[in-house]
């Protein structure tokens, strides 16, 4: 079975105008909507405590509101998820409030209420360790852009390390764009993933960049446009496949997975079908933007000495 | 060309054999099971109480599947998790509060697998159940005590040498001294700077007096601090050992803070009690110069004469007890609760140490026929339990007190006692709690995700390379392999989010099979003979995978170092995965092929789809 076999190369790079304003487009909208609708943080980043109970009957919301409500507790989020037997309910932080102690308070109410419930999750997060970990988030994120950037910028070139990077913070930013706009919870899990979508989407564009640099040396006469249309149109058979196979992997988490893994493998999702547009049609005309040719690579290879002398 | 040397098939033999070896015991999995130990040094533990605990469970008719003795004590282990419940309530009762009795999980793997080391992997708390705290040590509180503490040792020190000053006093976790003579200054100021070398000493004018305040140098601040930490840790220790937990950790993290894991506890509002409570006991003697009805009255009214404190004691009785504690909870070596032979009521019965005994007899020799206060001090509220009129000397270090609502009350002052206090405050400042079944449910989940996911792509694989997709499967597969037996092996944490790491890299992994088979199909369209392609198509695709894989790595490294909990969980399998899979799917994988098709010599044709 073979579903790619592309006899001639695609000539993407013509389509470089219009692949860049629709990444433009979605980048700015995903902006956008950080800045007004901005993330629904999970209780992870500030603070508070998050409850999951359980009922043998489907659970009733309102009766359950009330208990919690009677702790003295205003602002309280009590909503199902998965089946109509699980409760969800987020408690806000409560200024002098020992706030451990808060969740065994609201399981005393509920057992007041119905003594069949069960506690299955309590998470809370004191609001100054939310922000440290919220700022230890965003200093992983600087330091895996850093990091990634650096060894490209070793293996291949600054034009490629740039791209690159450029390409898969275009990812990140939309992933957290479509978190935003549907206001979906985002927690340390997410983060999580957002991070390997960036690990796996510059995966995405070293395996192209390879490419093109060993068509650099092999494709002589070719103009660096039509070496780079090479490259993506003999990497696109694998970089289908290999999505495709993740995407298996992340589908079966969105289905079995379950409600903590569920956002896990949206981001993901997101991240994947993103990853590939971004590292063929953003991370390349980029290079091809920035500048390179066959000289680029022979000179630094064969010269090193000499390429550093000559500006 | 394609033939791989002994060795390397060698290499891949044996690291697949150690792989099922050390995966397998995740095969024969846990079950539940009791652990009794011992925290104290006197109580043994040996085949006498190896056969009280079988007789003991044989009684109430509880069955077990196995019973034994070893370095850390001993373990029975149940057919199911309500069999375990029910014998550890029974052996809690019957063995008392010497003996530590915690739930535990054994392995049921053969003894031949222990013994070389192999252990199934090592469930996170959202896996097993269990909860997470992270606690803070109020380190203000910490330096305030020992300002505090500072306050009286001025005063006794200056007793002794009899210098005269006008006041002393405590602002914030500096000691303020006044004087009106300089003279006076002078010799304090040598005092305390040859027996209080940790304090700084400056002066200020203020009218006709001279005020000397007295703080904490930096070094000694940090060294108070650091103690603080260090005897919290300890009595976390001893509390939980209470508690009958496990395998309890409790490690320090950054500079005030402690995270404390306790998995396969349900009984979380009793945990965060014991955790958190800072219970201490004072005793005090009451001010029976100035115990008369009149001043009582004024002191209700807040005219504390000095050197005193207001209390009433549970009994609704008014006592202006002295400032100048006898003995604290320190010399405690030993509490228990009890009932009272004469009256009935409950007790805590209280061994002292050496030193503490030696204390206690002076003072009640000398102050017969007064009244004693004992204080129980949490969160820095002092409440009077009891005051009883000393009677006699009371010697041996063997005291009982009195006054105690009911038995329960007793037990958790009991526990508290034993269990010593903590040097400063400490709050919760994050909890992560997973009920049992929960556990369960989120190993289902995770196994079902990896399972279902890896069936998928193995359909998929098969379906579109034929022979060699079979071989990535079968190389996708020694991956899983690899990296549950290298979890296992290092012990490592798995959660959630590492199960959720297995799948994603599985999902990731394959990529390097599919840049290998492109690779192979794309020289064999290029005319290459079958044996040139496979050599062609594993050499070239080593550097693209070698690269991709190396970035992946950086993100995975940054992930384990600055994320926490769920993200660190994530980082360690994402980076042991990735590790795992350079060498399955290219030397694994290579070895097969080579198998296959390297010794052929008319190869005309690849099944590659």
């Amino acid at each position: 079975m073979e579903f790619f076999r592309i006899k001639k190369d695609i000539p993407f790079m013509s389509y470089g105008r219009l692949t860049t304003a629709i990444s433009l487009v979605t980048f700015i909208l995903a902006v956008f909507f950080l800045a007004t609708r901005g993330l629904h943080l999970g209780v992870d980043f500030t603070g508070g405590t998050m409850m999951e109970v359980s009922y043998p009957e489907p659970a009733k919301i309102a009766e359950i509101r009330t208990a919690v409500q009677s702790v003295g507790l205003s602002d309280v989020t009590v909503q199902n998820f998965g089946t109509s037997r699980d409760v969800l309910i987020r408690l806000p932080v409560k200024e002098g409030v020992t706030t451990a102690q808060l969740s065994e308070e609201v399981m005393a109410a509920l057992r007041a209420a119905d003594s069949s419930v069960v506690m299955n999750r309590v998470e809370f997060v004191g609001p100054q360790v939310g922000q440290e970990l919220y700022e230890n988030g965003a200093l992983a994120l600087l330091l895996v852009s850093i990091g990634i950037m650096l060894y490209l910028y070793f293996r291949f070139e600054w034009q490629f390390a740039l791209a690159a990077i450029i390409a898969n913070s275009h990812d990140v930013v939309i992933i957290l764009g479509f978190f935003a706009f549907f206001q979906w919870e985002f927690n340390l899990t997410v983060l999580a993933a957002v991070l390997a979508v960036l690990g796996y989407s510059v995966n995405e564009s070293v395996v192209v960049f390879d490419r093109i640099r060993e068509n650099f040396r092999k494709m002589r006469k070719a103009l660096p446009k039509e070496v780079i249309d090479n490259a993506i149109t003999r990497t696109m058979s694998r970089t289908i496949i290999t999505h495709f196979s993740t995407q298996l992997m992340v589908l079966s988490m969105l289905i079995f997975g379950g409600e903590v893994l569920h956002n896990f493998s949206l981001a993901l999702t997101i991240g994947i079908l993103f990853g590939i547009y971004s590292s063929v049609l953003v991370a390349s005309p980029i290079v091809l933007f920035l500048g390179i040719s066959r000289e680029t690579f022979v000179s630094s290879e064969k010269k090193p000495v000499e390429e550093e002398a000559m500006p | 060309m394609n033939r791989y040397p002994l060795w390397k098939y060698l290499l891949v033999g044996i690291s697949l054999i150690l792989a099922i070896v050390y995966s397998l015991p995740n095969v024969f999995g846990e079950s539940p099971a009791v652990q009794i130990s011992t925290s104290k040094n006197h109580v043994q533990i040996d085949t006498g109480l190896l056969e009280r605990v079988e007789e003991g469970l044989k009684q109430e008719g509880i069955t077990y599947d196995a019973i034994y003795l070893d370095a850390s004590g001993i373990k029975v282990r149940f057919a199911n998790p309500d069999t375990q419940i029910k014998a550890k309530d029974v052996l809690g009762q019957m063995l008392g509060s010497d003996y530590v009795i915690a739930l535990n999980l054994l392995s049921e793997s053969p003894g031949w697998l222990t013994s070389i080391g192999a252990l199934p992997m090592y469930l996170g708390l959202d896996l097993r159940g269990g909860v997470h705290f992270l606690l803070e040590v109020d380190m203000n509180a910490a330096l305030t005590q020992a300002a505090e503490r500072y306050v009286g040792d001025f005063r006794s020190a200056f007793r002794k040498d009899k210098i005269s000053y006008q006041g002393i006093s405590r602002e914030g976790q500096t000691v303020l001294i006044r004087f009106t003579s300089a003279e006076e200054i002078a010799k304090a100021e040598r005092i305390i700077n040859r027996d209080f070398p940790d304090l700084t000493i400056k002066e200020t004018v203020n009218g006709g007096e001279t005020i000397v305040a007295a703080s904490l140098s930096p070094v000694a601040q940090k060294r108070i601090q650091d103690f603080a930490l260090k005897q919290n840790i300890q009595t976390l220790h001893n509390r939980i050992n209470e508690l009958g937990v496990a395998e309890p950790i409790i490690q320090q993290q950054g500079a005030n803070r402690v995270v404390v894991q306790l998995p396969g506890v349900q009984d979380t509002a009793k945990a965060k009690e014991i955790l958190g409570r800072t219970a201490t006991l004072e005793i005090r003697m009451v001010d029976e110069e100035k115990s008369d009805a009149v001043t009582l009255e004024n002191a209700a009214k807040g005219q504390v004469p000095f050197g005193t404190e207001f209390f009433v004691d549970r009994n609704g009785q008014p006592l202006l007890v002295k400032k100048s504690v006898v003995l604290t909870g320190d010399y405690i070596t030993d509490a228990g609760p009890g009932l009272d032979q004469q009256s009935g009521g409950s007790v805590v019965h209280v061994t002292l140490d050496g030193r503490g005994a030696g204390i206690f007899k002076q003072v009640t020799r000398e102050n017969v026929g007064k009244r004693m206060a004992i204080l129980l001090i949490e969160r820095g509220e002092a409440e009077v339990i009891t005051a009883p009129v000393i009677r006699e000397e009371i010697g041996g270090g063997r005291v009982q007190i009195s006054g105690m609502a009911n038995i329960k009350e007793a037990t958790d002052v009991a526990l508290l006692l034993r269990a010593g206090a903590l040097a400063a405050p400490m709050d919760i400042i994050e909890e992560r709690t997973v009920g049992p079944s929960m556990g369960e449910e989120n190993i289902k989940r995770g196994m079902d995700s990896v399972l279902w996911g890896f069936a998928a792509i193995a359909i998929f694989m098969i379906a579109y390379y034929m022979l060699f997709g079979t071989v990535s499967v079968l190389a996708l597969g020694i991956n899983l392999l690899l990296l549950v037996a290298i979890l296992s092996m290092l012990q490592a944490t798995l959660t959630l989010p590492g199960l959720a790491a297995v799948a994603l890299t599985l999902g990731m992994a394959i990529d390097a099979n599919v840049l290998i088979n492109e690779r192979i199909r794309e020289e064999l369209r290029n005319g290459n003979t079958p044996q040139a392609s496979i050599h062609a198509g594993y050499s070239r695709a080593w550097d693209t995978i070698l690269d991709s894989n190396v970035t992946t790595l950086i993100a995975g490294l940054a992930l384990f170092m600055f994320g926490s909990g769920p993200v660190k969980g994530f980082a360690v399998v994402h980076v042991l995965g990735i590790l795992t899979s350079m060498f399955s799917a290219v030397m694994v994988s290579r070895a097969i092929v080579n198998g296959i098709y390297g010794y052929r010599r008319k190869l005309t044709k690849l099944s590659i789809g």
